[in-house]
């Protein structure tokens, strides 16, 4: 495969010469053979030999995915395939169904190449609390590539998948997408069904592409979207197709087009970071786009609404983990029910786990919901009324994905303080539901660095339209190699 | 000192087809353990809930015929615990909190009791779903060495109905619950006969005591038998100068106690939060209507008419629209057999007993309405009597034999029917000369010949026509 090349036109390749596609599965696993040893993308890589019979199977049916590798995050139910969630609680847990997306996929040709690491329950952004081990930044094996989708992203980064599936409840897609020059984009809460993702925080979680390009993107957004009878939170989105859409779209597209950006989602990213992203807006303001300076001091209180939020569904969806029916277990003789429960939840989750579903269970307890709970949705809908008066002229909202680069391994895990301002950029996009995407603005230090594009529910062709111009007009979605 | 009791009762909703949030059949009483189940109502991980229309619709109707007011905005909420039970550790329910609300508020209902009627308000009703069914082997959960769950019954659909604390001794609340029963039924929202259709938890207080939560009672019996043991368990406690702590009690149904479950001395902690699976639904005007236009008849304005209609009394009524089907049954007979009163005493005294030694399961009944009515009508005409219809009833309800070809086969078709009769007693004219001629002397000796018909009928005739008959032939009668 040529560098640069969408995976989009790659599949019309594959369609008319089955050949090639079987070449660029040779590539993939030549990749991984190469460098899955130190970068640990996967937790559970499907053999070479299963994976090909699937590709010439796929081939046969000439389908929009026909020879397509995806790569899945781990906490997305796979048939047949363990699904960890990268937790000792669930380490040989074995789903007897496939999540809505996983259906699309596969029935549009799309082949499962295997499933990838992540933080514990999506519960992170360095992909270091994943019970199988950390997974390292292929741009500086010394850094971590970013959490919780960490697995996904350095899949698509080092070319040992052709796309992948990520889930984003905070920022999971886009923060790992900015610390490995790719492509991630969190859709509209509801274009994309929940169904057999296994839940973090179910009003924020949206599973979404992370992708070589934003046509891509878009491309694999017209497999994966759509309203879904099993999940009641998806909407119709109205959209025939995203690649269509996203296509056509050239530099030009930026003329006229406005962004804001907000003084307080700058304010508190590293200077290298705030240099590196406005320079890359000069860019796109030399084809043509308007951008204005605003300031919203609320957003600031959206890290705090969101953990509050994030805990406090984590807390409760996280409470059918109980050795009975599934996950770990062991001989319960003896015990009574709560000290067995105990037992198996205090060995199966990790640390970072019990803390958010101590926090969660303390902000819903009778005594403190109003004073916690009930305040951070009241800041949801602030935030929400907020920036619909803020995007009332304006497309979109452009912000550096993460205030900083990859940090290195072990340097925030240990402050979670630090950690959780790691997700500054990202959560106001799920609190409010809309839109959102990352895609490589620069490097500082060899590291790669993102610029995010977010806007209200429902402009996700807006966003995708501005984010496939920028990436036209600065050339920077041929960064990875193949 | 005065009681106070204030119930809630838990219906399933067993005309649904499927359970509250998958496609599970509701009908799970004959299925292996663990087999009516799929990922949704196991709680596996990644499931979402998928919430039956049907349930909401039904929900609706009950609150309606209640004259509970419905609220506008239908939320699920999520109510924590952790127990094997319950596989997602939570279970999708309603609550009073804030924005949330349940599905109905306020309304009541009216039942009469000693000879007086009395006002039972309601305070809410929810829509939520059953738990897993946990089975001890031993019953007795200590004696038990292990534990096992059945998920059969996980996610069927519950309606929760609380009352306002109303009622006043254990006569009361039977008469609540059969009268919510009776409605459940009318409104095909639960058939009360199914095994564990129904269970109750009643909140009991004595006047200067606390209030003391006995769970788990599955039938009218255990109903009044829990309450009044518990009446008198406080009573005793505070005759002796003692404190009623408030608390959880189980009814144990083996032993016939309440057992203490738990202190309960704070609310418990059930971190209530809105479902987020389940966006809120609007429940408009229009969509109230709709379902207020299908309501069927309820059955108190049933009653009213069945008293009007066929002229029966105020039990009998009562008794026939106890249950939908059997209020439906007797006027399916009524339409082919006129003679109301006639179909009531069947139905109330005889057949109505065979079904009760069944589990007043009517849906054992083969008989269709024709052929009660048919039935009736032989025994207006004597074809049969009274004794003989009892013999036979059981072979008609239950196997659905015709009424006619059960009285041929066993020779019994033909016992009072005039011709054979006839045939009889010119038989035993014919047979005994001797009697005839004492008969011409005196009338009264009749009753030798008579005998001896009857004796030939196995004592199955009407001796008064076969009285007649003789002296017709005799010219006796003319």
């Amino acid at each position: 495969m040529r560098r640069g090349a969408s995976i989009y036109r790659q599949a019309q390749i594959f369609r008319e010469n089955p050949s090639e596609a079987l070449e660029e599965v040779y590539k993939v696993y030549e990749n991984i053979e190469k460098k899955e040893n130190i970068l640990k993308a996967y937790i559970t890589l499907r053999p070479l030999e299963d994976v090909l019979k699937d590709v010439r199977k796929s081939l046969e049916s000439k389908k929009p995915l026909s020879g397509i590798l995806i790569a899945v995050k781990d906490n997305i139910s796979t048939e047949g395939i363990r699904t960890t969630c990268a937790s000792k609680i669930l380490e040989n847990y074995v789903p007897p169904y496939d999540a809505t997306i996983i259906n699309r996929i596969k029935s549009s040709g799309g082949v499962i190449i295997g499933k990838t690491n992540l933080d514990e329950f999506a519960m992170g952004s360095t992909t270091e609390t994943s019970f199988f081990g950390i997974t390292r930044n292929p741009w500086n094996i010394d850094h971590v590539p970013g959490g919780s989708s960490g697995g996904s992203a350095v899949a698509v980064s080092a070319y040992m998948a052709h796309m992948a599936l990520g889930t984003d409840t905070g920022g999971s897609i886009r923060n790992p997408a900015s610390y490995t020059g790719i492509v991630g984009y969190k859709p509209t809460y509801g274009f994309v069904s929940r169904y057999g993702i296994i839940a973090y925080a179910s009003s924020l979680d949206q599973a979404g592409p992370m992708t070589r390009d934003v046509l891509d993107a878009a491309f694999l957004m017209d497999i994966i979207s759509g309203k879904d009878p099993m999940d009641p939170t998806t909407i119709d989105h109205g959209i025939e197709s995203f690649s269509r859409e996203i296509e056509r779209i050239d530099p030009g597209y930026l003329r006229g087009r406005r962004i804001v950006l907000i003084r307080e989602l700058w304010e508190g990213a590293d200077r290298d970071v705030v240099s590196t992203v406005s320079g890359y807006i000069d860019k796109l303001m030399s084809e043509g786009l308007e951008v204005i300076e605003r300031s919203f001091p609320e957003i600031i209180y959206s890290l705090s609404a969101y953990y509050v939020i994030a805990t406090a569904e984590a807390s409760s969806n996280l409470a059918r983990y109980q050795g009975i029916l599934y996950g770990l277990s062991e001989d319960p003789s003896n015990k009574s029910w709560t000290e067995y429960m105990a037992k198996i939840r205090g060995e199966g989750f990790g640390r970072e786990v019990k803390k958010r579903i101590v926090l969660g269970s303390h902000v819903l307890s009778a005594a403190y919901y109003d004073q916690y709970y009930l305040k951070a949705l009241k800041m949801r809908r602030i935030l929400r009324r907020g920036l619909e008066e803020i995007l009332k002229d304006a497309d979109a909202i452009a912000t550096p994905t993460t205030p900083t680069t990859a940090p290195r391994i072990g340097e925030i895990r240990k402050d979670p303080y630090i950690m959780y301002l790691a997700d500054m950029e990202t959560v106001t996009a799920n609190l409010i539901g809309g839109p959102a995407i990352s895609i490589p603005a620069g490097f500082i230090n060899g590291l790669p660095i993102g610029i995010q594009f977010f806007s209200l529910p429902g402009k996700d062709l807006e966003i995708l339209r501005i984010a496939r111009a920028s990436e036209l007009k600065t050339g920077l979605h041929d960064i990875l190699s193949t | 000192m005065s009681v106070i009791i204030g119930l809630e009762i838990h219906l399933q909703v067993t005309s649904s087809k499927t359970k509250l949030f998958c496609s599970c059949s509701a009908d799970y009483r004959n299925s292996p353990p663990n087999r009516n189940v799929c990922p949704i109502c196991l709680g596996l991980p990644g499931v979402l809930p998928k919430p039956n229309r049907y349930v909401i619709e039904k929900a609706v109707q009950l609150a309606l015929a209640l004259g509970s007011k419905i609220s506008d905005r239908l939320v699920f909420m999520r109510k924590h615990y952790f127990y094997p039970d319950l596989p997602k550790g939570y279970q999708i329910s309603q609550y009073t909190m804030g924005r949330y609300s349940a599905v109905a508020y306020g309304g009541s209902l009216e039942i009469f009791v000693k000879g007086r009627r009395k006002i039972v308000r309601i305070r809410r009703i929810n829509i939520e779903e059953d738990p897993a069914k946990i089975i001890y082997p031993e019953k007795d959960p200590w004696k038990s060495p292990y534990t096992l769950i059945d998920y059969n019954r996980s996610g069927i659909p519950l309606l929760e109905i609380a009352t306002e604390p109303d009622l006043s001794d254990a006569e009361e609340a039977v008469s609540f619950v059969e009268k919510l029963l009776e409605l459940a039924d009318h409104l095909n929202i639960t058939d009360p006969s199914l095994e564990g259709s129904f269970r109750i938890d009643a909140n009991i207080s004595i006047e200067g005591g606390e209030r003391v939560e006995v769970k788990n009672i599955g039938s009218l019996k255990d109903l009044e038998k829990a309450i009044n043991y518990e009446i008198i368990r406080q009573k005793r406690i505070l005759e002796t100068g003692g404190k009623v702590v408030r608390e959880t009690r189980h009814w144990d149904d083996i032993r016939g106690v309440t057992v203490s479950a738990r202190h309960k001395e704070f609310e418990e902690e059930y971190k209530y939060m809105p479902e987020p699976d389940i966006p809120p639904l609007e429940i408009d005007h229009s969509y109230i209507e709709k379902i207020r236009s299908l309501m069927p008849e309820l059955p108190w304005v049933m009653r009213e008419r069945f008293i009007k209609q066929y002229g029966l009394t105020d039990y009998e009524a009562g008794v026939l629209v106890s249950r939908k089907w059997l209020a439906k049954y007797f006027e399916d007979i009524a339409r082919i057999y006129n003679k109301p009163d006639k179909i009531a005493d069947l139905l109330i005294n005889d057949f109505l007993g065979k079904i009760n030694e069944r589990g007043g399961r009517f849906d054992l009944v083969r008989a269709r309405p024709e052929q009660i009515a048919e039935l009736l009508d032989l025994l207006d005409k004597k074809v049969i009597s009274i004794k003989i219809l009892k013999e036979i009833l059981d072979k008609i309800v239950f196997d659905g034999e015709d009424p006619k070809k059960i009285i041929s086969e066993k020779g019994l078709t033909v016992i009072s029917e005039d011709e054979y009769l006839e045939e009889l007693a010119e038989k035993v004219i014919r047979e005994n000369p001797k009697a005839v001629e004492d008969v011409k002397k005196n009338p009264k000796a009749i009753n030798y010949l008579v005998g001896q018909v009857m004796k030939l009928t196995r004592g199955r005739a009407d001796p008064e026509k076969i009285n007649v008959i003789i002296r017709r032939k005799l010219g006796l009668l003319r």
